[in-house]
């Protein structure tokens, strides 16, 4: 055989896809994610909130900053991850990858209609008005749809396996179309613009405000990881009732 | 392979020609939903105009998704799908071949249909050849992402209203470029670049889609 | 702190009503999504529990 047809992923990958393996393993590791996302979610909203100094042109308004970007950021790693995990699944034919990927609908779409939400109320003390068709609310916007797509499809399909598969279609094509979907809403939008504003594009910020922004992100990454987790051990525990493992579980909580 | 996909094209044709219904709906739903613009709207010709391009591609749209219902479902309600898809040949050249048929069939009378339906609109005659040539280039790319919706869906109960929230995102580019396309053509500016870009995601969409709707279809071929 | 007493904290210069529905939303995301990911897992565990006793 040549290199790559003997290549394999490392053993902790198909570990990784036993039903079992992974609602131990994710039940130890959760408590640690929750105390971190815990530990630096309050640190970061705190010092945000109290003790950043605020915006020259802002003024306190730029506080949304550090509930907005976080859940911005987390809407497109959600659909990315949830794309990755369903293309894993499709590949390597893992029932596990294909829960993953369920678990992160609702938690990605939630977040995306916060973080459009937010940018929304954002607008108002900034630019006067609550909803501005600029790029990044069109593209978030039109995120969200995606979700609510790979959403519908999943309620339509009773068949758990078949539903796997064609979210897992669906999300690829998702992911693939977003930065031509990202790209032609910028270019539309600077077609359209009849005042040149722009919105806080990461501009060199002090590092008391930009600490506290690092720490949300952070945060709300490892509160996800503990949602994700939580959520495909449910399923685990649905999909996987009969399995001899589970009653021993039972018994001993 | 190409023998298989013209002999699916010429089928798929025939059967459509049985139904003339099946051309002629896409057809009539698409010059209905402009009128009803001035209707509910306004019939001033500075505001029409103003809105001709958006409200014809957005009707375009509109209309492909309505007529996405002939690529699979009658051949998966009789099992002729299944056959198809147990041949030795590629299950993505039965997609093409089926978007083929799809678009001659509804694209390609929008396409033709769309100088008289922009004259109504008031949208400046200089612009109309910009709009027709939008429209020939991205038509295929809204049935080739309509496929991959249909087939998603197939065996699925209402799944009309499905592929709609499935298809509608991805359709939103060719919708901003082709109507930028028609924009600039109205300030007499060059579109050359915008139909580039038209053309790019026609290439992107034949690329990704044929793969993308034929595993649906396999996947959707495993229930019942 | 940037804030001088309690009230300008929750005023914020004027700005205080659309911050605060901000991270008020950010908190309701996060309770609605982390209290139903784990009520489902008390329900299965219950529903699970009374199958295998049968």
């Amino acid at each position: 055989m040549s290199w790559f047809e003997s290549w394999h992923m490392p053993r902790w990958f198909y570990q990784m896809g036993s039903p079992k393996w992974f609602f131990e393993i994710g039940g130890r590791l959760q408590p640690w994610f929750m105390v971190a996302a815990i530990a630096m979610i309050t640190w970061g909203l705190l010092w945000g909130l109290l003790y950043a100094p605020a915006d020259y042109q802002q003024g306190n308004s730029f506080r949304i900053m550090y509930v907005h970007v976080p859940a911005a950021i987390l809407s497109q790693s959600i659909f990315v991850m949830m794309a990755v995990t369903g293309l894993i699944g499709l590949v390597w034919k893992m029932k596990v990858a294909f829960m993953v990927a369920r678990s992160c609908t609702l938690i990605g779409a939630s977040f995306t209609a916060l973080a459009l939400i937010t940018g929304a109320v954002w607008g108002k003390p900034t630019w006067g008005t609550y909803w501005v068709w600029d790029a990044r609310l069109t593209s978030t916007l039109i995120m969200l749809f995606l979700y609510t797509g790979v959403i519908a499809l999943n309620q339509a399909i009773a068949d758990r396996s078949i539903a796997g598969r064609a979210t897992a279609i669906l999300s690829i094509v998702g992911t693939i179309n977003i930065p031509v979907i990202k790209y032609s809403v910028e270019w539309w939008n600077t077609l359209h613009q009849s005042s040149s504003f722009s919105l806080t594009a990461k501009p060199t910020m002090p590092a008391e405000m930009y600490i506290p922004l690092l720490l949300m992100v952070v945060g709300c990454y490892s509160l996800i990881v503990w949602l994700v987790l939580q959520r495909t051990r449910n399923e685990i525990l649905d999909q996987e009732r009969q399995a001899s493992w589970v009653a021993r579980y039972l018994e001993e909580r | 392979m190409l023998g298989f996909m013209y002999s699916v094209i010429r089928r798929d044709l025939l059967l459509v020609m049985r139904h003339p219904a099946e051309m002629v709906n896409p057809l009539v739903f698409f010059v209905l939903v402009i009128a009803l613009f001035p209707m509910g709207v306004s019939p001033e010709a500075s505001l029409l105009s103003q809105t001709a391009a958006g409200v014809v591609w957005v009707a375009a749209l509109l209309a492909t998704l309505l007529s996405l219902d002939i690529l699979f479902k009658a051949d998966y309600a009789d099992g002729s799908l299944e056959q198809l898809l147990l041949t030795s040949h590629p299950a993505w050249a039965l997609v093409i071949a089926k978007v083929i048929v799809h678009w001659l069939v509804s694209g390609l009378p929008l396409v033709i249909m769309s100088p008289l339906v922009a004259t109504m609109l008031f949208l400046p005659a200089d612009a109309i050849p910009t709009l027709l040539l939008g429209l020939l280039i991205g038509t295929p790319t809204l049935s080739l992402f309509g496929a991959v919706g249909a087939a998603l869906v197939t065996g699925v109960k209402s799944g009309g209203m499905l592929i709609s929230l499935l298809v509608l995102p991805l359709y939103i580019p060719v919708l901003l470029f082709g109507t930028g396309a028609v924009a600039a053509a109205v300030l007499g500016m060059p579109v050359g670049g915008y139909m580039a870009y038209l053309g790019a995601m026609l290439v992107f969409a034949l690329m990704v889609t044929p793969w993308a709707a034929a595993t649906a279809l396999k996947v959707g071929q495993m229930q019942g | 702190m940037y804030f001088t007493s309690l009230q300008h904290l929750i005023d914020m210069d004027g700005h205080g009503f659309y911050v605060w529905i901000c991270y008020a939303l950010f908190a309701l995301t996060v309770a609605v999504n982390v209290w139903s990911a784990k009520r489902r897992q008390q329900r299965l565990l219950k529903l699970i529990k009374s199958q295998l006793r049968r």
